[in-house]
């Protein structure tokens, strides 16, 4: 097709003169504002090139010399150098003495929620609200290894029956179903005494029988009158606060199979400031012992 | 218009003696409505997972993970692949005054074999057989079918262009060659890998950072020009069709092709940021990508101004109301982009919902309405119908997609930004004030939000569908509502 130019009449421009499927194109000079604009990205572009390392040969790296490995290590170095005296004093003093010191202790708080959050809370809840099945609530003063800031420094550094730390808190409950202890009939019996012991029993008549199978059974740890034993981390029974609900079907499982808790040493994870943090933030939590 | 000559000639008058092959490129047509239904499903069922996990059912075929390629390449790979199919083979016969190269049957080949690659990548993706990258999910067996496909897909393309019998190359097969030719070379690129064993499983030639930049290498270019280039050539024939006014300038189409070309094949590393890549190809892949910011604008501005004298076809036209609407957005994302590729902005930006609403502004506001747009158009003409069944339901369709965009992003803007800002917030000792947890469950309402928006663009979909089914199965003799641009001047002549 031969080259026909013709002019727009809507926009006064002349077209290239070519025409594709009855498609054809204004020959419109470049947007003065497009082109300049360009070219200042391009000026920036050039700026940024001379100022930061945009080149892989040693002393062409960029005037200011920025690298951002550099950047980024300063950073933490300067957070660590700010952060540092008040560390200093949490990794000496003990959860006891933070807790007495005004500033100190509102510094652990401030930290210790932190490390809770990122550390605790996935188990524990947000806030230490806790989890039926097997995560106790912290928010309360329902204490299963001691309540204390001591204890709980413990608890927080060894673990619970963690594998890989010999000084973690451990302790077994026997299988009383599946070690042949006891039958079906005596675990309901005794899951009712148990219940009772908080004014929850809902067949009285097995409540009682349950009673002296509490005592040839379970005194022993949990106490004459299920008060429990901080010592064994024995749950304190006479109280209605429940690791997995107050609900028969859930205690007679237990009592039949017990599913005992497992927590991470997190002295091989946390530094000694940051878990004494933790300690001070969990006792706050539900006033502690 | 009385007073000149007409710039848009009548559709195919000048043309009756070709054969073009249309009825491949009609399966294309259907094909890239059905993968849109199905790409969309998806992304609302991957949208619900994440503000329901419960929804990911437990099973290893249902999980976020494995639903999630299923959903991107469902809408990039199969609803953007067979819209690119259908409307270059179009265009380029059309433009070209020539028959595609290689006829039906290369056109069918094209067909069964681009689509038999689609459904192999996505049974793939649900029995976990990927390797894990990004857009690139497919093993080698699938990428060794898309290679013979698309090479195939040169020569069809390719052949026509040097069969023409126009003298000139039409603006939009440069960038439909430009994206079939960048995609070979990405795509084999970032797929070199030996098979191991006969469970269908590679190694990636590259390891470590190399492998993690070739395969930027290879997502932000399949954006560049799966998705940019290939759908500025869309643009550059349906809004002129659509307008039936000349595009505004030649000058600017040619220089922001090349400058586009040039640079977007460096910006890759924006993707990169704060990684072990090295500061200098950081550097680079930010300074190339604020350099795009105009180049990429060459394409909003010249669908923008090819309506000026015609702004009132918007009124009439809803179909021309997509092809605008998706050049606003691509303006829109491509302003975006290059900020968020400053490396200061992407340390807030980076790894949250902003890089999702970005992509989305895109796909479903560039990608998604320009297909629309053209869809709309080319119906009528592939069926030989004097007009679409619906304006109306055309209308429906443009708004619930357009409130479905809205919300959609402005819920990934505000979670986004705000999930950026929880990360990195510390209290005045110095604390992070946010676990990683309290920033998710902030999230939850806008994944809702997003979902919603994610079931009104699905919804105006299923009017498209059922609007372009009535307009192919509509007995000619009834009444159209209303002629569609490319018909009315067809009238008149």
């Amino acid at each position: 097709m031969p080259t026909k130019i013709e002019k727009d009449a809507i926009s006064g421009t002349d077209t290239t003169g070519h025409e594709w499927d009855g498609l054809k194109e204004l020959n419109t000079p470049l947007p003065r504002w497009w082109l300049y604009t360009f070219y200042a990205t391009i000026v920036f572009a050039a700026v940024w090139v001379v100022l930061y390392p945009a080149i892989p040969i040693r002393g062409l790296t960029g005037v200011l010399g920025y690298t951002a490995r550099e950047a980024g290590t300063a950073e933490l170095a300067e957070a660590r150098t700010r952060a540092e005296p008040m560390m200093a004093r949490l990794r000496a003093a003990t959860p006891a003495q933070i807790a007495a010191d005004p500033d100190l202790r509102a510094y652990a708080i401030a930290g210790g929620r932190v490390a809770f959050a990122n550390n605790c809370a996935a188990c524990h809840g947000a806030g230490g609200q806790g989890a039926t099945g097997g995560y106790p609530t912290l928010a309360d003063d329902d204490w299963l290894w001691g309540g204390t800031l001591d204890a709980i420094r413990t608890t927080i550094t060894h673990g619970i029956r963690s594998p890989d730390d010999e000084e973690a808190r451990t302790s077994v409950m026997p299988r009383f179903l599946g070690d042949g202890m006891l039958t079906r009939p005596q675990i309901h019996d005794v899951a009712q005494h148990v219940l009772g012991l908080s004014g929850l029993a809902t067949d009285q008549a097995a409540a009682q029988r349950g009673a002296a199978v509490f005592a040839e059974n379970c005194v022993s740890c949990h106490g004459d009158q299920g008060e429990g034993n901080a010592e064994l981390g024995a749950a304190r029974l006479n109280d209605r606060i429940w690791l997995n609900g107050p609900d028969t079907r859930a205690i007679e499982a237990f009592i039949a199979n017990p599913r005992l808790g497992v927590m991470p040493a997190f002295g091989q994870r946390l530094d000694a400031a940051t878990i004494n943090m933790l300690a001070v933030y969990v006792h706050s939590l539900g006033g502690g012992r | 218009m009385a007073t000149t000559a007409p710039l848009h000639a009548p559709l195919g008058a000048t043309n009756t003696d070709i054969q073009y092959v249309e009825a491949p490129i009609r399966a294309f047509a259907i094909a890239t409505m059905f993968w849109g239904v199905v790409g969309f499903l998806a992304g609302i069922v991957i949208a619900s997972q994440l503000a329901w996990p419960l929804l990911n059912l437990d099973l290893e075929w249902t999980t976020f993970g494995r639903l999630r390629p299923v959903h991107t390449s469902a809408v990039i790979f199969a609803f953007g692949g067979n819209a690119l199919l259908c409307t270059s083979l179009f265009i380029v016969q059309r433009t070209c005054r020539a028959r595609l190269f290689g006829g039906e049957e290369m056109g069918w080949f094209l067909f069964w074999g681009y689509n038999f690659f689609i459904v192999t990548a996505a049974l793939g993706y649900v029995f976990g057989i990927t390797q894990g990258k990004e857009y690139a999910e497919p093993e080698w067996f699938v990428d060794l079918w898309l290679t013979l496909v698309w090479v195939m897909y040169l020569v069809a393309f390719g052949g026509t262009i040097l069969k023409r019998e126009e003298p000139h190359i039409y603006v939009a097969n440069w960038f439909f060659l430009a994206f079939i030719i960048t995609v070979a070379m990405l795509h084999i690129g970032n797929n070199i890998a030996l098979p191991v064993g006969g469970t269908g499983r590679s190694f990636g030639a590259a390891s470590g950072v190399q492998d993690a930049m070739i395969q930027w290498w290879y997502g932000h270019n399949a954006v560049g020009f799966f998705l940019t280039a290939g759908f500025l050539g869309m643009m550059y024939y349906f809004i002129p069709k659509q307008a039936g006014r000349p595009v505004y300038s030649y000058r600017l189409s040619i220089i922001h092709f090349w400058a586009i070309i040039f640079l977007y094949i460096w910006a890759g590393p924006h993707h990169l940021h704060y990684t072990a890549l090295p500061d200098w190809a950081q550097t680079l892949g930010m300074v190339f990508s604020i350099m795009l910011w105009m180049p990429s604008w060459g394409g909003m501005i010249n669908g923008l101004m090819t309506l000026s004298g015609a702004w009132d076809k918007l009124r009439t036209d809803p179909a021309l109301r997509f092809s605008v609407a998706a050049v606003g957005f691509y303006g829109m994302a491509t302003f975006e982009g290059p900020v968020m590729s400053i490396r200061a902005v992407n340390a807030l930006s980076h790894y949250t919902d902003w890089t999702i609403g970005h992509v989305h502004s895109g796909a479903l506001g560039w990608n998604g309405f320009i297909i629309f747009g053209s869809l709309y158009w080319l119906f009528p003409v592939l069926w030989k119908k004097k007009a679409l069944y619906s304006q109306k339901l055309v209308s429906w369709h443009f708004w619930l997609a357009t409130l479905g965009i809205v919300l959609y992003i402005t819920a990934m803007w505000v979670s986004g930004i705000m999930q950026g800002l929880m990360w990195r917030a510390t209290d005045q000792l110095g604390f992070l004030q946010y676990s990683f947890i309290e920033t998710v469950a902030a999230m939850h309402p806008y994944y809702v939000i997003r979902m919603l928006g994610g079931v009104l663009y699905l919804s105006g979909a299923l009017i498209m569908v059922w609007n372009l089914y009535k307009t192919v199965t509509m007995v000619e003799s009834e009444e159209p509502q209303a002629l569609p641009s490319g018909a009315v001047v067809a009238a008149a002549e």
